[in-house]
């Protein structure tokens, strides 16, 4: 108990130490917490109707950004794999770096999926034993119990990895090696699942595919990477933990044919549904070309599908991807966001044009959704930001009880490589 | 008499069973609801409706209730609601009627458009008045179509005639062209001086009632179930609000109650029942149930005795000399939608 109680003394006067920079980034998600407390009460208490959703559009930006959090969370995991899977020595420390980007993400996902709810403080009835789940048939049920095993494995795999490693002890024992393995099959899975809550329902002809789950796990494929690559490309500008340039090529790898994946899957589902140009062609020909002049999506339609391919191309040049600080992280950032703005954009509103009885409608996100949003996001980056800063001291050694009983020891400078460890 | 022994229940279990299940949750629920009964407190005021708020909060889905804790549920709720629209009102749990699967049917060569259903229907059951006014039933007026059809577009096809060959005419000048039962060019928001209009027809839709409804199947929580006569209903206070029914509908019937509901007193009808026109809360589902609190009791439902041309008719589908089956036996009928397999209960027809 002692041991657990120093160990998390030392883990968040770590997590707190920081330069200018850092209290910067940890003042800017405070605010946003703040300013979504108010729009978060207002909308609890008077209901979704303070937000854009109507009964034609009936998921809206909640919904959209828990999709955003379901394939960074299950991508993460694609860092644990190469060196799980494929023993790469250089990949082994940084694995926990990845099921903290995914702790954080479900994080956030999990609470945007609270705001969704009418009545989140029924949220009990979907339990199982003291609820009434509706299982097997509800696929709601299946994505929330994924999601949820999928955060605790994480947060176990991380607190064992850290703890160990606090004690310098090995952690390479079967035990962290079941919960990677588990955590490495259940990633994917938690997305999978996610398409189908989408998938599942005849009447969206947009989302009644069945490339849904392949477009789901190649977008997860390009995004996940974009934000890790962007994580790892600053901790290792602004601590001593040096991520080997062969891990980012690694993920870039992933990237490029995440997103090569991704264009097929696309054009796929184009060409099924646009050569005959059925009913189920109409949500995506709104999102392209409009409909009778209300054409508030097809900019972001042209604007995202450039983004992805330029991306694309852009990233099968070295000049690029070489660029290790300038244009690799901004290539990385056009494909986070544009894949980020196409949930609500491309992939949930235009769906809901034509409605069941024919009606096109524009979602309208109004300023309390919009903070709200900002503050969720928030939440999910601190518990994150705060985890990945006290877990790079660790790997480092700079968190220790050897450390904590000597006296503050010198920082050399020498660069630690990830390579190191037990 | 319970409806969970109706036969026709998820749960197969007996009352004993239930108690147990249900003490087991209360148990667990003490140690994890306090904070998530913050927001629910927040909107009662006096002790008793807090007190009653918190056991709301703790109440299981109907249908696994013990006979003595559906008692308590009602009287709560009786009290709670007269206490709330300054009148005595009633919550029935008048259980399924036997041998019944209701059926509805509705001539759309009679339909004149008036909307006297919709608002009938708002009446009989309790909807939001106004911000916003909720209707269960949407009347979609169609043109006439043939208008538009024209020689000058005969040939005005594509591919045109080009230098790369004349391949002949693929897509006629006239596709795209509305013509009869049409939704994309439909209108629901209409307000002549006088209906029916000239040129047009009138389709009103609601919950079609679906023997195999995709909006039970994708409920996580079985809030939404279809009860033994066939229709589908909802638990107001086991509704999550996750609107996944809605979601799954492809008949665009639900309605979710974005806002608290607001339902002045005088206008409110007392006579409720618990599946069907009791008060609503904010961010739960709702829909047309076939007027429950009426056709349990062997009534008609409300938008049938509106409106006024008779092209609504409503019966038991299993007793051959009811008039839903002397309309399916003798008209035009057919069912909206039929390729989405839902295989509703509520027919369309004409003479
Ligand atoms: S019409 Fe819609 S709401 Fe009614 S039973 Fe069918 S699917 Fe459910
Ligand atoms: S909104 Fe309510 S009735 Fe509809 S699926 Fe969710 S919990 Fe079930």
């Amino acid at each position: 108990m002692k041991n657990i109680w120093a160990f998390a003394k030392d883990f968040l006067a770590e997590a707190l130490k920081g330069g200018k920079l850092y209290y910067s980034w940890l003042g800017f998600l405070g605010l946003c917490i703040l300013a979504g407390l108010y729009p978060m009460y207002i909308i609890l208490s008077k209901g979704l109707i303070m937000t854009g959703l109507t009964d034609q559009i009936s998921m809206g930006q909640y919904l959209s950004n828990f999709v955003y959090t379901a394939h960074i969370a299950a991508a993460a995991i694609l860092v644990v794999i190469p060196g799980f899977v494929y023993k790469r020595p250089d990949m082994r420390d940084l694995a926990v770096l990845g099921e903290i980007v995914a702790i954080g993400f479900v994080i956030s996902g999990l609470i945007f999926v609270l705001f969704h709810m009418g009545r989140p403080e029924r949220f009990w009835h979907m339990l199982p034993f003291v609820g009434y789940p509706n299982f097997p048939s509800s696929t709601l049920v299946f994505d929330a119990i994924t999601l949820n095993v999928y955060l605790i494995l994480n947060v176990i795999a991380v607190s064992f990895f850290l703890y160990r490693r606090y004690h310098d002890r090995s952690v390479h024992v079967p035990f962290y090696h079941f919960i990677v393995w588990w955590a490495i099959m259940w990633g994917p899975l938690i997305h999978i699942i996610t398409a189908a809550v989408l998938g599942n329902n005849a009447r969206m002809f947009a989302w009644n595919t069945a490339v849904l789950p392949f477009a789901f796990l190649s977008m997860a494929g390009a995004s996940g990477p974009a934000i890790v690559i962007m994580i790892f490309l600053l901790v290792r500008k602004y601590t001593r933990l040096a991520i080997p340039d062969s891990a980012i090529d690694v993920l870039r790898k992933i990237m490029v044919w995440s997103l090569g994946i991704m264009a097929l899957v696309f054009v796929s589902e184009d060409f099924a549904v646009l050569y005959n140009s059925t009913a189920h062609a109409e949500p995506l020909k709104f999102a392209m070309f409009g409909h009778h002049g209300l054409n508030d999506y097809v900019p972001w339609f042209w604007g995202i599908m450039a983004c992805f391919v330029g991306s694309l191309i852009a990233l099968l040049f070295p000049r690029v991807y070489k660029s290790y600080d300038c244009w690799l992280p901004f290539v990385c950032l056009i494909v986070a966001a544009s894949i980020l703005l196409e949930k609500p954009y491309l992939l949930m509103f235009p769906s809901f044009s034509p409605s069941p009885l024919g009606e096109y409608t524009v979602y309208h996100t109004t300023l309390p959704e919009f903070l709200t949003l900002a503050a969720i996001w928030a939440i999910g980056m601190l518990v994150m930001t705060l985890l990945l800063k006290g877990a790079v001291g660790v790997i480092l050694g700079d968190v220790s009880r050897e450390s904590r009983a000597a006296v503050a020891h010198e920082n050399t400078g020498t660069p630690v490589t990830a390579q190191g460890g037990a | 008499m319970s409806q969970q022994c109706s036969g026709h229940c998820h749960c197969g279990k007996g009352a004993e069973e239930a108690e147990s299940i249900d003490t087991t949750r209360r148990d667990l629920l003490k140690y994890m609801g306090v904070a998530a009964m913050a927001g629910a407190m927040a909107e009662a005021d006096s002790p008793e409706a807090e007190a009653a708020t918190f056991k709301e909060w703790f109440q299981t889905h109907y249908q696994l209730m013990t006979d003595s804790e559906k008692k308590a549920c009602i009287a709560r709720l009786e009290a709670r609601y007269s206490e709330e629209y300054g009148k005595h009102v009633t919550v029935s749990d008048a259980p399924p009627l036997k041998g019944v699967l209701f059926g509805y049917a509705l001539n759309i060569q009679k339909c004149i458009g008036c909307r006297t259903c919709v608002h009938a229907c708002v009446q009989e059951n309790n909807q939001s008045r106004y911000d916003p006014e909720v209707q269960w039933i949407k009347v979609l007026k169609m043109e006439k179509g043939g208008d538009s059809f024209s020689e000058d577009k005969r040939e005005k096809g594509y591919p045109e005639h080009s230098a790369i060959g004349d391949h002949g005419v693929q897509v006629g000048g006239n596709a795209y062209t509305p013509a009869g039962v049409s939704l994309e060019d439909s209108v629901r928001y209409y307000d002549p001086e006088k209906v029916p209009e000239d040129g047009s027809f009138y389709f009103p839709v609601q919950c079609q009632q679906c023997e195999k409804p995709p909006c039970v199947k994708t409920c996580p929580v079985r809030a939404t179930f279809r009860e033994p006569n066939g229709v589908v209903v909802i638990d107001y206070n086991w509704c999550i609000g996750c609107r996944m029914c809605q979601l799954a509908c492809p008949y665009g019937a639900r309605r979710f109650n974005w806002g608290e509901p607001n339902l002045p007193p005088e206008e409110m009808n007392p006579k409720t029942h618990y599946f069907g026109n009791r008060p609503r809360m904010r961010g739960v589902m709702e829909k047309c149930t076939f007027c429950l609190q009426r056709t349990r009791e062997g009534r008609m439902p409300a938008c049938l005795e509106a409106c006024p041309v008779g092209a609504r008719k409503f019966g038991n589908l299993l007793d051959p000399q009811s008039e839903i089956r002397q309309v399916l036996a003798t008209k035009r009928v057919f069912r909206f939608k039929e390729e989405f397999n839902t295989y509703p209960k509520f027919f369309y027809f004409v003479d």
